[in-house]
């Protein structure tokens, strides 16, 4: 018999979560539309349910320092709005699914659901986000990179939920976040991608590059990354074909029903030569 | 034993029924208001579209649970207030209503963007509807309704 638990406080939640080890309900898109069952039939879970978008002391979206929290009961539509919100992460969710979806679903979820299309993701990992687990028995804080493990899978541990999510509130010299799919809204992305660079006189302080949807998790290679670091814009223009061959080795994505391989791979090293190209110009 | 407690078109609702049910039953089968309409079961449509504190939802994804003291709005409710009029008037005039199966969501997706944005754009009414199909109208119809409603009625919002 499966049961549904309905804390009324977080703390109340982490004990149920210890207890029954149930699956955890946020804003129940990805859930909802998994274990949907017929009108008028009971959900089709096969473990406890824990609901929490109901608790507001998850609700909150604050500025620590260089960081911004993010709780995981803060809905999409209200990161989206919210002054503390990094630009990138705000043009990522702006085109992410419809009105009516934005209003429900949140951004733990989207981290939990670990899905390669995740629209966040690729942003997540240029802000070097860090996810916050909770459980009765303390709190650990997992790097996305580290957090995510595969296509729907993630580390956390069945007594464990998000209780926020930390990024990074650094404003970059110049950042990008493209999306490529059928329709604006409501598509499932062929590939997502996000840049960032600093430069200062001239000089290259910082770079990083994360594609989704072109391999089973989010791809960002900081060795290659740190070849540009230092790196002054004469040589950047100079190596754009090289910096692309790079990222060609470990662009590796797959063909199915919404987009080939290959369509995928040359819209991706497009995507970021013109962004190199771009800073050329404008720094 | 736990208990829901929200507001249904206004009158206080306190269920004992299981949380994890869809709302979309809840509305339908326990309440008796079929203006949300189950469509395709899965939040791409719009069709079984509602209100939640102002704001569009698609009941059909939406847990009982996650509406505790909120304010539930379904079109039943809404086609009785004054905005829920001037809307159904504006797309009746411009023919934005064909076999009707998406009227419902499309008034609550229009009502939805209206009250978060009183004066929105072309691109921005067309992003608003984005969650709701239709398979007749081919969607200019509606959108020049909304167009109407912005230039005339703007103060009602
Ligand atoms: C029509 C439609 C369109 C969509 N479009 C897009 C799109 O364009 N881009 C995109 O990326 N996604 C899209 N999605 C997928 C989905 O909306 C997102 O992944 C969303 O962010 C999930 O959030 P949620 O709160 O609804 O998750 P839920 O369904 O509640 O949960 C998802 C997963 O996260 C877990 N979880 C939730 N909160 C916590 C927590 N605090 N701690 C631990 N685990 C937790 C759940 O157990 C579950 O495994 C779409 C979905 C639909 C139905
Ligand atoms: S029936 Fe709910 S969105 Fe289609
Ligand atoms: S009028 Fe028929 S689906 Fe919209």
């Amino acid at each position: 018999m499966v049961n549904t638990h309905y804390p009324t406080s977080y703390e109340e939640a982490l004990e149920l979560l210890s207890i029954y080890k149930p699956t955890i309900i946020a804003g129940g898109t990805d859930l909802m539309v998994r274990k949907r069952a017929w009108s008028d039939l009971p959900t089709s879970f096969d473990r406890d349910i824990l609901l929490v978008g109901q608790l507001e002391e998850l609700n909150y979206i604050d500025r620590q320092g260089s960081n911004i929290h993010i709780g995981a009961g803060v809905t999409l539509e209200d990161i989206m709005d919210h002054f503390h919100t990094p630009t990138l992460l705000s043009e990522a969710v702006k085109i992410m699914a419809s009105p009516a979806i934005r209003h429900s679903a949140t951004l733990a979820g989207n981290v939990v659901n670990a899905s390669p299309a995740g629209d966040t993701l690729p942003v997540l990992y240029v802000l070097n986000s860090v996810v916050v687990l909770e459980s009765v028995e303390g709190i650990r804080h997992v790097p996305i990179d580290t957090f995510i493990t595969g296509p729907g899978k993630t580390i956390i541990n069945d007594n464990e939920m998000i209780k926020e999510i930390i990024l990074s509130g650094h404003k970059f010299n110049h950042s990008v976040y493209r999306k490529v799919g059928g329709r604006k809204a409501d598509a499932i992305s062929k590939l997502s991608v996000c840049m960032i660079m600093d430069i200062k006189k001239g000089i290259i302080q910082n770079f990083r590059a994360a594609f989704g949807a072109v391999g089973p998790t989010v791809v960002r290679d900081v060795t290659i990354e740190s070849k540009l670091i230092g790196k002054s814009l004469v040589w950047l223009d100079e190596n754009i074909e090289e910096i692309g061959k790079w990222y060609e080795q470990i662009i590796k994505p797959i063909d199915d029903q919404r987009s080939s391989a290959s369509y995928r791979k040359a819209c991706t090293i497009n995507l970021l030569t013109d962004f190199i190209k771009h800073i050329k110009h404008h720094a | 034993m736990v208990e829901v407690r929200f507001e249904l078109n206004g009158e206080t609702i306190i269920t004992k029924e299981d949380p994890t049910k869809r709302l979309l039953d809840v509305i339908r089968t326990s309440f008796g208001l079929t203006g949300p309409k189950e469509g395709c079961g899965e939040g791409e449509c719009g069709g079984c579209a509602v209100l939640i504190d102002h704001k569009i939802m698609n009941a059909c994804i939406t847990p009982l649970g996650n509406v505790h003291g909120k304010s539930v709005v379904t079109i039943e409710a809404l086609a009785k207030t004054q905005r829920g009029q001037t809307i159904r008037k504006a797309f009746e005039t411009h023919g934005a209503v064909q076999c009707g199966i998406c009227t419902p969501g499309m008034v609550i997706a229009t009502e939805s963007l209206l009250h978060a944005n009183p004066n929105p754009t072309e691109a921005e009414i067309r992003e608003g509807l984005s969650g709701n199909l239709c398979r007749c109208t081919g969607y200019n119809m509606i959108v020049k309704a909304i167009l109407s409603l912005v230039e005339k009625e703007g103060s009602l919002w």
